[in-house]
């Protein structure tokens, strides 16, 4: 089985190539049956791949396999080549696995679409480019799936294309994406430039021999981040996601919450050579993680429409990703991108099968008291919201741990204590959004109100296993306090990424691990204080701080300052251009062009007579002048 | 025996006679005839050329252009006929209408 490993990708791009041609003609049964067995397929293959691995030795280089050579040019060379490592399999096991379970969840969420085989080749085809994307072995490969997922993205942001808004979000996600991608493909043009091979294994021994000199490391680690902060939604190209909830909910929690937003942090593992070795850039993606984490924090606190917070969210925990790739914890990182997969796509579904319930609502202000109508999504949120909040003994808490920890004793003080504020807001919104969803009294609409209902099986089943995973997931991975051989997760990862092993005393490590904890109850108490005790409290502070509270609603205005800065004079310019150089100078030439020929026309009109005897004139005098230049 | 030259000169009057007729005259068939008088100053320079050089050559030449000659004189006479039948006229001032 583990040798079939490369038809891990391919198995959901048949079945997306299947849909996409025979699609319509297909039983609305048929297409979800197809769609889903494809990805269970694909999971299947992965599970016997990853114990295949898991058997090996540690530190085995895995299973790979070359289908094709691709380009060849001089000394360089990229074939189409898999592999799948350590790294690779547990982010192929949670593609396919939290993919599988969106795929079931949308069989019933989508049941009432009319595109709904348009929905499912989308999402398979998502599901291969994600695969392409993560067993790639090198960068060039990597970049046609990186390409993919954006493809997928800009498709399912704009599904319900009808809506001006949805098509907006998805052309803005595209177009933020593509200032990404121009940095990446610059950073993939220097590594062919100056090196033979694209392959992650070649790039990562030559950053960390040096033949790859540490200015050139630093640069293309730079540009490939850049390209990670517009794929993994991260300060200054997080615009996009926020926009990018227009799409279908299972849509936002397959590809803006578990798989597609991480593949930034996944691509800096992958490469966690070429980061170790330069010390400037492995700064850079600390601070720009920690910056998100706090800024995306902030804007989630005050956002009302509940899919919104939720991907603020996501923005603010890919920020703390990035701090553990930052500062070296590498496995840490991805540890957290595993568990976030499971909790973030929770918390989506679930939000999901609310709004669901509530008929298309997303206000938040306009929900409440939802604990007794749901009585399975209730419990599955909560659960949910407490993981990513850190609270105790759910994997948010372990992962969020191994990160600060790892900041903390690599001397990175300052990203601690962010990290540590970041967490505080972060129990904060969630517990916000839960006390406003599902407790106090009802403020839905009539229409709403009369609509709730619990959703079918096919919703809450994946919704329950994602909460077995959201509490149990966290248990692979267990911090250095409970004893060095526990951390199961990070020993895998070994062979993979670069780690680092930390030593701090137990009691330190405890401390740690009080004050995240203190950090997390210290949110959940504020909201509760906030927004279940005295639920004027809000009000008044937004009153008496106008300032902030504008500021915060309306994003930082970041997105107006786009606007006015990058888009608005693009768009001018654009235009200027246009009525400048297009109207004036390409139609001026086209037009002159065939008014010069109209008028030349015009002009040797007399020379066609009609005449017969005219033409065997001009023939005779054309015949002397040849034979004259023969003869003379 | 007659000089070569002689038949050059025949062929060169026979050619001009022909340029000329196909000037002068205004009515279709008579400048075919004179298109046909023209060909055939080319083949008595071809018989010419072919006996003084003393190469066969060119009397081959002259058979292909009298096969040519038939089958185009056939064309060219039925589209005249046809004219005729169409216009009432076969006068080449009357015929102008591809006049720009």
């Amino acid at each position: 089985m583990a040798e079939l490993f490369w038809l891990i990708p391919l198995i959901p791009g048949g079945s997306s190539l299947l849909l996409v041609l025979f699609g319509t003609k297909l039983s609305r049964r048929w297409v979800a049956w197809q769609a889903c067995s494809a990805v269970l397929l694909s999971f299947l293959l992965s599970l016997a791949a990853f114990i295949h691995l898991a058997r090996a030795p540690l530190k085995s280089p895995g299973l790979s396999k070359t289908l094709l050579p691709w380009i060849s040019s001089g000394a360089f060379s990229s074939p189409v080549a898999f592999t799948f490592d350590h790294l690779a399999a547990v982010m192929a096991l949670v593609v396919t696995g939290v993919g599988l379970l969106i795929h079931v969840y949308s069989t019933a969420y989508m049941a009432e679409d009319r595109s709904n085989a348009r929905y499912f080749a989308h999402l398979n085809l998502f599901t291969f480019f994600m695969l392409v994307l993560v067993m790639a072995s090198d960068l060039v490969l990597m970049f046609v799936g990186w390409e993919g997922v954006g493809l997928c993205s800009y498709l399912l942001i704009g599904f319900w294309f009808e809506r001006p808004a949805a098509a907006k979000a998805g052309m803005k996600a595209f177009v933020v994406n593509r200032v990404g991608d121009a940095a990446f493909i610059i950073g993939i043009l220097f590594v062919l430039t100056n090196m033979g091979s694209s392959s992650f294994a070649s790039i990562n021994e030559a950053a960390g021999s040096g033949l790859l000199r540490p200015g050139l490391a630093t640069l293309v680690a730079i540009l490939l981040f850049v390209g990670a902060t517009g794929k993994s939604a991260q300060i200054p190209l997080y615009v996009w996601l926020p926009d990018a909830m227009e799409g279908p909910t299972p849509v936002s929690a397959l590809i803006h919450a578990a798989t597609m937003v991480t593949a930034g942090v996944y691509m800096v593992c992958r490469l966690s050579g070429l980061y170790a070795a330069s010390i400037p850039a492995s700064t850079v993606v600390a601070w720009i993680g920690a910056a998100t984490a706090i800024f995306a924090a902030t804007m989630a606190l005050v956002q009302n429409d509940i899919k919104k917070v939720l991907a603020y969210s996501t923005i603010s925990q890919i920020g703390y990703m990035f701090i553990g790739c930052g500062v070296g914890a590498y496995a840490a990182g991805m540890f957290h991108l595993v568990t976030h997969a499971f909790f973030k796509s929770l918390l989506f579904l679930a939000a999901g099968s609310v709004i669901h319930a509530l008929a298309g609502e997303q206000d938040m202000r306009r929900m409440g008291g939802l604990k007794k109508h749901l009585p399975v999504t209730f419990p599955v949120f909560l659960v949910g919201a407490l993981a990513i909040s850190g609270v105790p003994f759910l994997s948010g808490f372990f992962s969020k741990d191994a990160i600060l920890t790892s900041a903390f004793a690599g001397g990175h003080y300052v990203l601690y204590g962010l990290g540590l504020l970041g967490a505080v807001m972060t129990a904060f919104y969630m517990f916000r959004l839960v006390y406003l969803t599902f407790y106090g009294e009802e403020r839905m609409t009539p229409k709403a109100g009369h609509h709730i209902h619990e959703s079918p099986r096919a919703m809450t089943i994946p919704l329950v296993f994602l909460a077995a995973f959201s509490i149990l997931a966290g248990y692979v991975g267990l911090p250095v306090f409970f004893g060095g051989k526990a951390d199961l997760f990070g020993r895998f990862m070994e062979g993979s990424v670069k780690t680092v092993t930390h030593h701090l005393a137990v009691s330190t490590e405890g401390l740690l691990v009080v004050l995240a904890t203190a950090a997390s109850l210290l949110g959940i108490a504020l909201a509760f204080v906030f927004y279940r005790r005295t639920p004027a409290l809000p009000g008044r502070l937004a009153s008496r701080f106008p300032g902030v509270y504008r500021l915060l609603v309306g994003k930082y205005f970041i997105d107006e300052v786009y606007d006015a800065v990058v888009v608005r004079p693009l768009v001018r310019g654009a235009e200027t251009v246009y009525e400048r150089f297009d109207l004036k100078v390409i139609d001026g030439a086209l037009n002159g062009s065939a008014a010069a020929a109209g008028l030349a026309g015009k002009g040797l009109n007399f020379l066609q007579s009609g005449l017969v005897r005219d033409y065997a004139l001009a023939f005779l005098i054309g015949a002397i002048i040849f034979l004259g230049f023969l003869l003379l | 025996m007659i000089p070569a030259a002689a038949f050059f000169i025949l062929a060169a009057v026979l050619f001009v006679l022909g340029i000329l007729a196909f000037f002068v005259k205004k009515d279709l068939l008579t400048q075919f005839m004179a298109v046909e008088v023209m060909l055939n100053a080319g083949n008595l320079a071809f018989l010419a050329l072919a006996k003084s050089l003393g190469k066969a050559e060119g009397q081959v030449i002259v058979l292909f252009v009298i096969t040519v000659a038939a089958a185009e004189a056939v064309i060219g006479l039925a589209i005249i006929v046809l004219v005729f039948r169409q216009r009432k006229t076969i006068q080449t001032d009357e015929l102008k209408d591809l006049k720009g």
